[in-house]
């Protein structure tokens, strides 16, 4: 959000924010577990699964505003401006880097990484869910896209934090509206960086195995039921 | 009734007020640096004791309507608390939102209208029989014994038992009439000094462990000494209740030991599941299940036991 916004603006963007917040503790009483790394003032790429739309503001709601106030969520453009409402959430309170996900969409020649290192050159933290969709499918993980990958490869001390975020897919199922009051953990992983020639699909395959090890399950040992899909 | 509540209430936060001392007394002598968490865990209980204790001293003093709520509230934490680590599926969904927002708001009406015939069985009989069909006909079976054995579980704990705290409001008890509150808060002090007790004695002397594997942290030490001085302080309270000193010390003893095993059944669960605490809402205890295992645990037995001794 620029300085030029008025401030009407501003404040509106504010309260639902803090609306947004708000209603992520009352809804999922959320937590954070800062496992793998301490919440600190510093650039970071949090990359999280997806299962539901309530991913971001839970796992926004979760981050110590010192933090928030310089992190900024990678979002879908073509879901964000769809109308008016989603717009002003995506752009003034969530401060999105909107990216369409649709080729055909974009002018000639754009580069979707273009804004992303923009961001990330002015200093930014990011949020990215790197499934690139919401996960509908019975595996824990959908394969992840390349994104994160570009970023690191252009900048090799950026941070990449695994964020586990557990429960929201049975808080709210897809296509339900009403949603279950269960309690929803966020977990932080051990930060992970691009290495010095690392080819594409091996950091994601390490990405990946990350993220899945953020996962409280993976630490339970005694889970006396079959995890599905829990396989590495 | 109001002026022993008052006197009750200012004895406890005389009490607390002591503890909090002691608590300032241990962390300036052995841990001037605050960095041993055995006694900042101490600390951060003892203050969550305060907020605790406001809280319900808030809801005994505004009366019966303030009471239900309050455990209506609880029973809602806690059912959170334990339906996180349900095994479920999407197929549970409504099932699962019928537990929340219709059989605990409706046992807790039935409370507040005073219909012990209903209350007394609608979970057990009523919601036992009709949620699995409720679930069943989704068509999903798999995991299905699990997922509606552990969503029965849970309703029974954290809403069946635990409205039997409130329940006690509705019993009719001759001689005692308008002072129900005070049992409630009789059973609530003994109950939770017992388990403040054995924490207290299992510190001071604990050695040999009860249960290795399923609590660390409870010993022999910590359950003789933590039962008995809680069963005699329920004792010596005995001028708040309808019992006779003699029935007072045998039903503080059962409502103890019942607070004692029902802590260590819902820590069985935990360590099954693999974690340390049922939630993050009350420092320095966890969650609400944590400080509310024993009382649950022992409620309704005290409840039917008064029912049965007492009550017309």
């Amino acid at each position: 959000m620029d300085t030029h916004t008025p401030l009407y603006r501003r404040i509106a963007a504010r309260l639902l924010g803090w609306g947004i917040r708000t209603a992520a503790h009352v809804v999922t009483a959320v937590r954070a577990d800062w496992h793998g790394c301490e919440p600190v003032d510093k650039q970071r790429v949090y990359f999280a699964n997806h299962t539901s739309n309530a991913d971001l503001p839970v796992l926004w709601a979760v981050l110590p505003p010192r933090i928030r106030a310089h992190t900024r969520p990678v979002a879908a453009a073509d879901y964000w401006l769809k109308n008016p409402l989603r717009a002003f959430v995506g752009r003034d309170v969530l401060n999105a880097v909107l990216i369409d996900r649709r080729p055909e969409a974009r002018a000639a020649g754009e580069d979707p990484m273009s804004d992303i290192n923009q961001a990330i050159d002015d200093g930014a933290s990011l949020v990215i869910f790197p499934e690139g969709l919401r996960n509908m499918t019975d595996e824990k993980l959908m394969p992840l896209k390349a994104g994160i990958y570009n970023m690191g490869v252009s900048k090799p001390d950026l941070e990449f934090v695994p964020v586990w975020i557990e429960n929201l897919n049975k808080i709210m199922p897809k296509g339900e509206v009403v949603p279950v009051p269960l309690i929803c953990t966020v977990t932080f992983g051990t930060p992970m960086f691009v290495r010095a020639g690392e080819d594409k699909d091996a950091f994601l395959d390490r990405a990946r195995l990350a993220l899945l090890e953020t996962d409280p399950d993976h630490r339970r040992p005694n889970r006396s039921l079959p995890r599905e899909g829990a396989t590495l | 009734m109001m002026a022993d509540l008052v006197t009750l209430l200012t004895g406890v936060l005389i009490f607390l007020g002591i503890a909090t001392a002691i608590g300032r007394v241990i962390a300036w002598k052995y841990d001037p640096d605050g960095t041993n968490p055995t006694i900042d865990n101490l600390n951060a209980r003892i203050m969550a004791w305060w907020a605790m204790i406001a809280i319900l001293g808030a809801a005994f003093l505004l009366g019966r309507g303030a009471v239900i709520l309050l455990f209506a509230f609880l029973s809602f934490a806690a059912l959170r608390e334990f339906m996180t680590l349900t095994t479920k599926n999407r197929a549970d969904h409504w099932s699962l939102l019928a537990a929340f927002f219709v059989v605990l708001p409706f046992q807790y009406y039935l409370i507040w209208i005073n219909w012990y015939g209903l209350y007394s069985i609608f979970v057990p009989v009523y919601v036992f029989l009709l949620l699995p069909i409720f679930t069943v006909i989704k068509g999903e079976e798999k995991d299905f014994l699990i997922r509606i054995s552990e969503t029965q579980y849970a309703l029974m704990i954290c809403v069946f038992c635990a409205s039997h705290v409130p329940a006690l409001l509705t019993l009719d008890l001759p001689g005692f009439e308008g002072r129900n509150v005070l049992l409630i808060a009789w059973l609530v002090i003994v109950v939770q000094i017992s388990d403040v007790l054995q924490y207290v004695w299992g510190k001071l002397l604990g050695k040999t462990k009860i249960a290795p594997r399923i609590s660390p942290s409870k010993t022999w030490e910590g359950f003789v000494g933590g039962i008995l001085s809680a069963t005699l302080i329920g004792t010596a309270l005995f001028w708040i209740t309808p019992f006779s000193p003699v029935f007072a010390f045998l039903l503080a003893l059962a409502a103890t030991l019942m607070g004692f095993f029902g802590g260590l059944v819902m820590s069985a669960i935990k360590r099954d599941r693999g974690i340390k605490d049922w939630g993050h809402l009350i420092s320095g205890h966890g969650g609400f299940i944590d400080r509310l295992d024993s009382v649950v645990f022992a409620a309704p037995i005290f409840f039917h036991l008064t029912r049965y001794g007492w009550a017309t």
